[in-house]
């Protein structure tokens, strides 16, 4: 039982980042890969700032403006000097691989001796329900203010700048400012994500960020199966059901886990699995025709 | 209203595929007036377009709106006088966005986009009253998502669409150009109705000879970058289909 609900738990902290990859991949039709970078980022800025003894809600005010500035950063290389999209979130992934290892000071912080968000809004006996309540609140707020966001007239410029860019220009939406902000809100997204794992791991690596795009991607691509699947249009109920697609995809994961698999060999199932989401639809597809 | 003062534009310049797609344009286009633009693949009317509605800038010369100087603001900024419908009926609307916030959208073109829910009651009655005098049966599929309907439907759409917020110039490129016969029509009469209702100032490119003989107050044909023929309405009306197939020999 415990097991299973460690998964959810891992699947809810990374939901954050499975949001942020909606907006940039589904939203924005951009393939934003600062990712990596913007994770490692979150967590090393929570790790030292916690250890500094700052507030939580100080770190997480933190966390999203260091999130944000990565994601502006990739979205001025993209839009002003027409980098294509991948390469800049490359570029900025890459550099702030240093900027990580400048900020904790060294490959790893643990994170045993100070207080979490989970400790401080602790309601249960058991630590792993704290957990999981936590993780529930703290995304249940994210994705509420999100779909609200996103329900706006503000809101509907950003869905129609990934979806018609002729459109929007015609109908006075600066679209290359409308991306910039669509990148600093996903990767300030991802930022909280590593802000949650930190906590929930109670250490910061450097390396903690390797590959965690392929997991977001995965679990957003699970979350846009079930949304074509059920043909669900309310923006509200499509970022829950990308929230579902983090949770499942962690819980495959452990079960693979679970059957003795070896946990060296996680990445490579990790890239087996999301090419097995992208892959069956299409095979499925090419036989029907 | 409308002045190009010496607009010329030039792709490429200095390379071997240089090409001069407008050369010293001279053109004032009167308040009210509707400007039919006829002219072969590569006479430069679409790039005269794009000029007007900022999508390209010109190399040389001025453009003035109401008379402002809008020569160097970018497209997005001229949405506050211009409106526009696309040759690709995919253009002018977001697919996988409802109708509604289409329309949304469309009814802020001139305002800004802010953090409010602007989708309320009043204003989708107001949206369902201005798609039924379409008379295209969409009134009640306003959470239809753009992308399921027809181009016909999507074209007329556009259409309202231009007039859901205060609009003085409305650029048609070839809006019935993707369209079979029967949508081309109704798309045509929508926008014959919507420029005299709002007394819009309208740039109409058109391949289509008899569309050009039957809409429009001005008629200009394009030629290799420059304006060859000018009529005014008088001219126009008394032009017939015969002579005007002779133009293009």
């Amino acid at each position: 039982m415990t097991f299973y609900l460690t998964a959810i738990v891992l699947g809810l902290c990374l939901a954050a980042m499975g949001l942020g990859i909606y907006i940039t991949m589904k939203i924005f039709r951009i393939p934003d890969i600062t990712t990596d970078g913007s994770y490692t980022l979150g967590a090393a800025v929570t790790a030292v700032l916690l250890i500094q003894g700052w507030s939580l809600p100080a770190i997480i005010a933190a966390t999203i403006l260091a999130g944000a500035l990565a994601g502006v950063l990739t979205g001025l290389v993209h839009t002003r000097l027409k980098i294509d999209a991948l390469l800049a979130g490359i570029l900025v992934m890459t550099g702030l691989y240093s900027v990580n290892l400048s900020i904790l000071g060294r490959s790893n912080i643990p994170l045993l001796e100070v207080g979490s968000i989970f400790s401080a809004l602790a309601i249960f006996e058991k630590s792993i329900f704290n957990e999981l309540w936590v993780g529930v609140l703290f995304l249940a707020i994210l994705s509420a203010l999100l779909a609200y966001v996103l329900r706006t007239d503000f809101g509907i410029a950003m869905r129609a700048t990934g979806n018609s860019e002729s459109m929007t220009r015609a109908l006075g939406i600066n679209s290359d400012r409308m991306k910039i902000i669509g990148l600093a809100i996903a990767n300030a997204l991802t930022a909280l994500s590593g802000f949650l794992v930190a906590q929930y791991q109670n250490f910061a690596d450097i390396n903690m960020g390797i590959g965690i795009v392929l997991v977001g991607l995965g679990s957003v691509l699970i979350g846009d199966a079930l949304i074509h699947w059920l043909k669900v249009q309310h923006i509200g109920l499509q970022l829950l059901l990308v929230l579902a697609g983090c949770i499942a995809f962690q819980l495959v994961l452990a079960v693979a886990l679970s059957l003795g698999v070896n946990p060296n060999m996680l990445k490579l199932i990790t890239a087996v699995f999301v090419l097995t989401i992208v892959g069956i639809p299409r095979l499925v597809r090419r036989q029907a025709v | 209203m409308i002045e190009f003062d010496h607009i010329a534009k030039i792709f490429n310049r200095g390379q071997v595929n240089e090409v001069t797609a407008l050369r010293d344009i001279q053109l004032h286009i009167q308040k009210g007036e509707f400007l039919v633009l006829l002219g072969s693949n590569g006479s430069g009317k679409t790039t005269l377009l794009n000029v007007l509605a900022g999508a390209i800038l010109p190399s040389k010369g001025r453009l003035l709106i109401n008379g402002e100087d809008v020569t160097q603001l970018p497209e997005y900024k001229r949405s506050r006088w211009v409106a526009r419908v696309f040759q690709n009926p995919l253009g002018g609307t977001a697919p996988d966005l409802s109708i509604l916030d289409n329309f949304r959208l469309a009814a802020l073109r001139t305002r800004p986009k802010t953090l409010r829910i602007g989708i309320n009651e009043a204003f989708k009655k107001n949206v369902r009253e201005k798609i039924a005098g379409l008379g295209l049966g969409l009134e009640d599929k306003l959470q239809q998502p753009m992308g399921t309907l027809s181009g016909g439907q999507r074209q007329a759409l556009t259409l309202l669409m231009s007039v859901m917020d205060h609009t003085d110039i409305l650029l048609l490129d070839e809006p019935t150009a993707a369209l079979d016969p029967k949508s081309a029509a109704v798309v045509m009469q929508t926008a014959e109705k919507l420029i005299e209702e709002y007394q819009l100032t309208t740039v109409f490119i058109t391949h289509n000879l008899s569309e050009s003989l039957r809409f429009g107050n001005r008629l200009i044909q394009m030629h290799r970058g420059e304006i060859v023929r000018d009529l005014d309405a008088a001219a126009k009306s008394k032009l017939r289909l015969q002579e005007l197939y002779g133009w293009f020999d």
